[in-house]
């Protein structure tokens, strides 16, 4: 179900890639690379292992600095982005790799997230009692209300890493949620679930989508997930773009049939 | 309290609401913290939501039904319904939505209450078969923004014309209270019966409140009680502890946050009035004690030596008889270490009261939970009696029985040995079904309960089985034995190893058994034992989970050769099956009581390879999942005889 189906409607464009090439040494791990991602819509990035996807999310977030080429976002045109700087402007990640604190338990996590929102300095933390505490108070609520969202109430005190792998998935989800993102990058979020994890997983990011209007950037293996959920989709294959379109234009497109099974010569 | 029993539910609700307007009545956990709703707060809502069901066209007499998990609002709907002379009918949660249109249709119902999206879908489903249900009203509201149906809304909507209701007829609502007696009917409760159709059970408020007030005297229950309500509201039992006498008493009903958080909630609650059938303290045990076992050294030394305490000294301390003072002073050091800690883990801290029923209940479970402090004891009731006909009294506490006949309760036997009931908390009639109703109850107001049992010694009843299953051995060793299958079974899911088992014999040489391994009990036993296994079906049909078994049910053989009435009931031969008994594949009800005529055909292959001396035999079943898919499980079983030993007393 994508936006015809639900009746969402994509707005502007929200977040703008021009150019980008990206080399470690000789491995040209993105060769220029240009796509736009509209407000409020699903865009998947998909490509065979190796064709730079983490990467590309790596630039938008900050984690790598491009040699050539810039990123637009809300209009502001960055050379080369600041981790900082990007997810005070509002955009958030997971991580494939599920980069959660795994002796902390789950609320904890959550509210790791809520660290850019949090105001208050060292002094008055040490303190607690007074501004430190009221601002705790706020963001706990804001906590609870994602792990009502995410429906892990039964889990709010168990350390991370003791939680199965879908759960700790969600988890990841609800951390960056916790920083009310309006562009949310999702590496892989459905990797090593089975079906039904995947129908929640699917839904609760549908559902991010449409409760909060929250732009998705999605890296996704599996093509059911990428042809039911999304919007439009980019396809990449050894750094180069070689597909851009609605999933049906996509999934006609010869280069991206023959980068994903081959061709005969 | 006479005025007490002569009244209506909505009635001592609005007198809670004067005499206590700012005490808790229920509370709910939202977002982690425990939310109380006052009595006055309760009884705006109820009255808002009442005058909105009469705008929406809710007449007197009608159904409605309600379906979802506890949750105050839905308690409200149902005091709301009342108010206006309607009758709630609750229904299983879980229950698949081809089950819903019976009910419904039974009742013809129009207007439907229920919890979340999950039900909508279910009611939505199965409109076509039903087109009278005019109305569909939902509590949370999550997933539903897109849904477009006609008569769907959110109970909000039904408050607020409520409110303008209220506000254009002040009186109306005091008014329609006031017309409702107690005579009236209250609620109505379809038995998931283990044969046929349901029946719908139909309760007016003399008859809820008459049996609530009882037990209340019983158990000198007061305003102050703290209840979890995480049972099915649809259950007679969850109805009596956390709706009528929640109303008869004042204390407060807790409701749990999920059913995925219930233990946990227990924990925060710490009830002081508990009800559970017996497999949930069957649960609570086993978890207990396999979490001991992965405990340290010290602890599980500090563990088995204060448990040996307890057995010894626990159940005569519990039941207020002489305990040597050194004796008593082992038991407060046992509590100090080991007891006090393991009734707060358990959520049991402040229990000052726990009844279990539905089930017989194993000698070693009861002990455990007496020896360490918990006052748990058995009732004896069924849904056309409102639950409470026999209690034990504190002092009176036995595994075998269940209990003295309370105030108001006659009990006598048939020739046959059926229990029958006269009791004010009798069912009016069974709805729509006079033929059942005049099969149940006698002219002079004597009900069957169905069950067979006696009064033993002491006077406290003993059920032996369902009246209809006891059986008679037919040829063999045995010839002319009571077979009574019930009774077998529950001394097999005795142990913990066994979840659930199937006795076969009535008009048979000799007795042969379908067995359900405990899937965690046994996993963790094959754990130990470095025993590999890919699964359920797997571990089932292991040679030494076979032994295993097999050992438990010549410990049961044992044990019934003692009993001069049932000695013939011995279990010659068995077989593990290769997947649980389930309700959604029609093979148990909802409240997890075996359908052995059902099972007997469904596996047929099965019980004629028992009888016919196979040592294994092919079985494929179908199964049906949750969603309502089918598909199917195949595995040989394994057939194993099992040693019976002489009766040690000739039966009469």
């Amino acid at each position: 179900m994508n936006a015809a189906t639900s009746g969402r409607s994509s707005g502007d464009v929200i977040l703008d890639v021009k150019n980008i090439s990206l080399a470690f040494g000789g491995v040209k791990a993105l060769t220029d690379i240009s796509f736009d991602v509209r407000e409020h819509e699903v865009r998947a990035i998909i490509g065979p292992n190796g064709a730079g996807k983490s990467s590309m999310l790596n630039c938008i977030n900050g984690v790598y600095t491009p040699q050539k080429g810039s990123i637009t976002f809300r209009g502001h045109t960055f050379a080369h982005m600041n981790s900082r700087q990007v997810a005070e402007m509002g955009v958030a990640r997971t991580f494939q790799s599920l980069a959660l604190f795994k002796g902390m338990n789950v609320i904890d996590n959550i509210m790791s997230g809520r660290n850019l929102k949090m105001k208050t300095n060292l002094f008055q933390q040490a303190i607690y009692w007074g501004a430190a505490a009221r601002e705790e108070h706020a963001h706990r609520e804001f906590v609870e209300h994602i792990i009502d969202f995410l429906e892990i109430q039964a889990h709010r005190k168990t350390p991370v890493g003791r939680l199965p792998y879908g759960l700790q998935k969600r988890v990841d989800l609800g951390r960056a949620l916790a920083m009310e993102p309006q562009v949310l990058l999702l590496d892989e979020p459905m990797a090593g679930m089975n079906v039904e994890e995947k129908q929640d997983m699917c839904r609760f990011v549908l559902d991010v989508n449409d409760e909060f209007g929250t732009t998705i950037v999605l890296i996704e293996h599996d093509m059911g997930v990428v042809m039911d959920i999304s919007d439009r989709v980019v396809v990449l294959d050894y750094g180069k773009k070689i597909g851009d379109g609605t999933p049906e234009e996509v999934r006609n497109n010869e280069d991206v049939i023959s980068a994903y099974l081959g061709t005969t010569h | 309290m006479e005025s007490n029993v002569q009244t209506t539910f909505p009635r001592l609700m609005l007198e809670h609401a004067k005499q206590r307007p700012n005490a808790a009545a229920l509370r709910e956990k939202e977002y982690g913290i425990w939310q109380a709703i006052t009595w006055q707060a309760l009884a705006t809502q109820v009255r808002h939501l009442a005058c909105g069901m009469a705008e929406a066209g809710m007449k007197r007499g009608q159904h409605v039904v309600v379906i979802g998990d506890n949750r105050p609002r839905l308690y409200a709907c149902m005091l709301a319904a009342q108010s206006l002379g309607a009758v709630p009918v609750p229904l299983y949660q879980d229950a698949v939505a081809t089950e819903m249109v019976f009910p419904i249709n039974n009742a013809e119902v129009a207007f439907a209450v229920v919890e979340d999206q999950e039900q909508v879908d279910k009611l939505l489903e199965i409109r076509p078969q039903c087109p009278q249900l005019a109305r569909i009203w939902y509590d949370d509201p999550r997933g539903l923004r897109k849904y477009d149906e006609p008569g769907l809304a959110s109970l909000d909507a039904v408050v607020e014309a409520g409110i303008a209701r209220q506000q254009r007829e002040p009186k109306f609502y005091d008014a329609e209270v006031a017309t409702t007696r107690p005579e009236d009917v209250a609620a109505m409760f379809f038995t998931s019966g283990t044969t046929g159709n349901p029946k719908g059970v139909v309760h007016t408020h003399f008859t809820l409140l008459d049996r609530a007030n009882a037990g209340k005297s019983f158990d000198k229950l007061t305003e102050s009680e703290e209840v979890l309500a995480y049972m099915p509201p649809a259950w007679i039992g969850q109805n009596i502890f956390s709706y009528a006498q929640w109303l008869a008493c004042g204390y407060v009903v807790n409701c749990p946050e999920s059913s995925a958080t219930v233990t946990i909630d227990l924990k925060e609650v710490g009830p002081t009035y508990y009800f559970a059938p017996p497999r949930i303290f069957e649960g609570l045990l086993t978890s207990v004690m396999i979490r001991m076992e992965d405990a340290g050294a010290f602890k599980k030394w500090l563990f088995h030596t204060f448990m040996a305490v307890a057995r010894r000294v626990g159940p005569a301390r519990m039941d207020g008889k002489p305990v040597s003072a050194l004796d008593r002073l082992r038991w407060r050091l046992g509590d100090w270490f080991v007891f006090g800690p393991l009734r707060n883990t358990l959520g049991f801290s402040r229990v000052r009261v726990a009844y279990t029923a539905g089930e017989a209940i194993g000698p070693d479970l009861f002990t455990f939970y007496r020896s360490i402090g918990i006052n748990l004891k058995q009732l004896y009731g069924q849904t056309e009696t409102a639950v409470f006909v026999c209690l034990q009294p504190d002092h009176e506490v036995r595994a075998d029985t269940v209990g003295v006949p309370i105030e108001g309760v006659e009990i006598k036997l048939t020739e046959l040995g059926e229990i029958l009931v006269k009791s004010p908390g009798l069912l009016k009639e069974y709805y729509k079904n006079e033929a059942a109703t005049n099969e149940a109850l006698t002219p002079d107001g004597w009900y069957h309960t169905g069950d067979a049992g006696f009064i033993d010694a002491t006077g406290h009843l003993k059920i032996i089985d369902r009246a209809k299953d006891v059986g008679r051995i037919v040829g063999g060793a045995s010839d002319g034995a009571m077979f009574a299958p019930k009774y077998v079974e529950n001394k097999l899911k005795f142990f913990p190893h066994i979840k659930e088992a199937v006795a076969f014999g009535d008009k048979r040489e000799k007795v042969c058994a379908f067995i359900n391994i405990d899937f965690e009990a046994v996993g963790n036993w094959a754990e130990k034992r470095n025993l590999p296994y890919a699964g359920y079906t797997d571990l089932a049909q292991k040679p030494e989970v076979y032994e295993l078994v097999r050992e438990c049910v010549e410990k049961v053989n044992a044990d019934l050769a003692q009993d001069a009435l049932l000695a013939g009931s011995q279990v010659s031969r068995f077989l593990i099956l290769h997947k649980e008994l389930d309700a959604d594949d029609g093979e148990m009800t909802r409240t997890r009581k075996v359908k052995r005529g059902y099972i007997a055909d469904k596996y047929q292959v099965l019980v004629d390879a028992l009888y016919g001396g196979r040592t294994e035999q092919f079985i494929e079943t179908a199964v049906k999942f949750e969603d309502g898919r089918s598909g199917s499980v195949s595995a040989t079983l394994k057939i194993v005889d099992a040693k019976t030993y002489p009766s040690m007393r000739r039966a009469a």
